[in-house]
């Protein structure tokens, strides 16, 4: 796992005036497992949109195999096709089924084959246990169930990496789990992942390198999560990790 | 350019004729909304109060009112109701009953859907701090329900001048009756004075509830 | 009543409704193209035809539509436009109902949520692909109570038309109580066929409303 997939490289984002990601760099390998953690409004989500070009960046640059990330660029549907993204809300298109909303993208952006794209479809929903549920609406399904068929919906593009946007956030806490179950099963599959989240307990098992995050920088960077999450070198995080005991 | 019949405007009283006849049709418009308001209300909290009897009555009124033409409705009332009752109606008095029973089904599904938008958990709540249902009523509902109705109620307001235009059909002299009157007059000397007068009236009547239809919506806006 | 008279007015009654139900229809077709196609110019922000819309829509959901006929029909010609009755009510109708129908439309694509135009962009897809397969839907459906609504009212409003020479069905209300004098069989009729163009129109209406509810609506 040493070839590098992601770079990011003096990344600038700033919403008018207001700065969200300051000169931020990064290296992601093929099959690394990232987890970024910080106080909301550090710049954590707008980093994986950035990514995604769903946002304008006012400097630097964003490469996936070499390849810029532009927002209004013309290969950006194409780019797109290569990262996943999952977001908090659950964002499943509501006038399709199931099985519909996970075929949309192969068969229209990718003019994929009915039949073969089917199958594969059908193969994911039983790997995340909704197979039986192909056929029914967004609206018929509970908040965990609509993350794991989101999490399929942009695992049928193959995408070489995968954005997770706070995907249990929105979730009643029963719920997170089952739709973590799934995304430790991709990271055992060797899939590359930029996870941002508050479920530490999920970080601490996931994450093969954890960001620490604040004002738009890296505060502080481990590749050993279990030691920074007993113990983290900055004040900062100590205080941030602080936060979630009682 | 030929002459198109501006200049008729300008000619005697003519200007001043047509907007006494745009006056005619607003005044209408204004007592009918008045007393649809009035009565409206009633009937809105009157819906609400779960009486089924009601409730149905209400649910075939609205009906009716909702898929007659207000057109067909002038007729029945300034011809029909005078054939069968024998009594005598003017054109004036049958347009405020005819937009009266329009206005009032429909201010009074306004009012009961302001009505039941409010949330359970508004009344819940006042009530918990110890409210009575009055104060709850004059302190936590009815300001949120006004809010709703007001800029609703403006709207209807324009959609009733803009009916008025059909109570020519019984005869009455309001801006489009004028403005036929004054084409006919001025036939030899302005053969088409049609196009001028017409554009006058399409424009008086856009002035009209083109502002008034921007309020609605500005206090829409502000009190969404 | 003159049961007879009814009876022998009967087939002019069904000949008017039939007039009126086609240009109608017409008229509400012309009015849904219309306002779609306005409401896409308005949503993508297309410079200029936007401002027009804008204002068109503006002046025709401030205007009468009895005056908008008079105009069409009574002043146009005097400029060099002559058009038929039919023409002009179906053209009229279209150009009232599109003004409401681009309203309508507008609010059903602003009520789908921004994530709907992300989670689309994430997949890959182009502008025109999520408006096509993600945006345009949702709107649509939730657009429907809207359109049903602007159906009836439209087809209320054909009542203006006899004002054209149209024989529509107040036209040959108006024209048998002139000649005839039989007013109470006439207005009766006039009702009767009223009702039974739109009270169907209305059930549709709520049917259909309940059914998209039930089976797209709710996230």
């Amino acid at each position: 796992m040493e070839q590098t997939l992601l770079k990011i490289n003096h990344l600038h984002k700033k919403f008018g005036e207001q700065v969200i990601l300051d000169d931020f760099n990064l290296e992601v390998k093929k099959g690394e497992v990232i987890v970024i953690i910080g106080p909301s409004g550090c710049g954590k989500s707008t980093l994986l949109r950035c990514l995604n070009a769903l946002e304008d960046i006012q400097g630097g640059e964003i490469l996936l195999d070499g390849l810029p990330i532009r927002k209004n660029a013309k290969d950006i549907s194409s780019m797109r096709q290569k990262i996943g993204m999952v977001f908090q809300s659950y964002d499943l298109f509501p006038h399709k089924t199931i099985l519909e909303n996970i075929l949309l993208a192969p068969l229209k952006v990718q003019k994929k084959n009915r039949s073969e794209v089917e199958k594969e479809a059908m193969e994911l929903l039983a790997r995340v246990g909704l197979a039986d549920r192909c056929n029914d609406y967004p609206r018929q399904l509970s908040g965990g169930q609509k993350q794991r068929i989101a999490i399929v919906r942009a695992l049928i593009m193959h995408p070489e990496i995968l954005l997770l946007d706070e995907i249990t956030a929105a979730l009643d806490p029963e719920m997170v789990h089952e739709v973590l179950e799934v995304v430790l099963a991709l990271a055992r599959n060797q899939s590359t992942m930029l996870i941002v989240t508050h479920e530490m307990a999920f970080a601490k098992a996931i994450a093969d390198r954890v960001l620490f995050l604040e004002h738009g920088k890296i505060v502080e960077e481990s590749r050993e999560p279990k030691s920074f999450f007993t113990k983290p070198q900055t004040e900062r995080a100590q205080q941030f990790l602080h936060s979630f005991e009682y | 350019m030929q002459n198109l019949g501006i200049d008729l405007l300008f000619k005697g009283k003519n200007m001043i004729r047509l907007l006494g006849g745009l006056w005619v049709a607003v005044q209408i418009s204004l007592i009918s909304v008045a007393i649809s308001i009035t009565l409206g209300l009633l009937v809105g909290v009157l819906m609400t109060s779960g009486n089924k009897i009601l409730k149905l009555f209400f649910r075939i009124y609205l009906e009716i009112v909702r898929i007659m033409p207000q057109m067909v409705l002038l007729f029945v009332v300034y011809f029909g109701t005078t054939r069968v009752f024998g009594w005598n109606l003017s054109a004036e008095a049958s347009a405020i009953i005819v937009f009266t029973f329009w206005g009032v089904a429909e201010m009074g599904d306004l009012v009961r859907g302001a009505l039941i938008s409010i949330p359970k958990i508004q009344y819940e709540s006042a009530e918990a701090l110890g409210l009575t249902s009055g104060q709850t009523y004059r302190y936590v509902i009815l300001p949120q329900t006004v809010r709703r109705l007001i800029p609703l109620s403006i709207n209807l307001i324009t959609r009733m001048i803009k009916t008025t235009s059909l109570v020519m059909m019984i005869g009455i002299v309001e801006v489009l009756k004028v403005a036929q009157q004054i084409i006919e007059a001025n036939r030899r000397v302005s053969p088409n004075g049609a196009f001028g007068i017409f554009l006058v009236v399409f424009l008086l009547y856009f002035l009209i509830c083109w502002p008034i239809s921007r309020l609605a919506s500005y206090l829409e806006k502000r009190w969404a | 009543m003159d049961i007879d008279a009814i009876i022998s007015y009967l087939p002019l009654y069904k000949d008017a409704l039939i007039l009126t139900v086609k240009i109608g229809i017409q008229g509400v077709i012309l009015a849904f193209l219309l306002g779609l196609i306005c409401a896409v110019i308005m949503h993508l922000r297309i410079p200029a035809l936007r401002q027009l819309i804008a204002f068109y829509i503006e002046l025709f959901r401030n205007t009468p539509l009895l005056v908008q006929l008079f105009f069409l029909y009574f002043a146009l010609p005097k400029v060099g436009l002559q058009i038929s009755p039919q023409i002009c009510g179906t053209l009229g109708l279209g150009l009232l109902g599109g003004a409401y129908m681009a309203e309508t439309f507008r609010s059903g694509l602003t009520s789908v949520a921004p994530i709907q135009y992300e989670s689309a962009q994430s997949l890959g897809m182009n502008r025109i692909q999520t408006f096509r397969y993600v945006i345009l839907p949702q709107a649509i459906s939730s657009s429907v109570p809207g359109i049903m609504a602007n159906v009836i009212f439209l087809l209320k409003e054909t009542s203006v038309f006899s004002t054209i020479s149209l024989m529509d069905l107040m036209f040959t209300a108006k024209d048998l109580i002139g000649m005839y004098a039989k007013t109470i069989e006439c207005l009766t009729l006039l009702v009767v066929f009223y009702l039974i163009m739109l009270l169907p129109v209305s059930v549709l209406g709520s049917l259909i409303e309940r059914r998209l509810r039930y089976a797209e609506f709710g996230n």
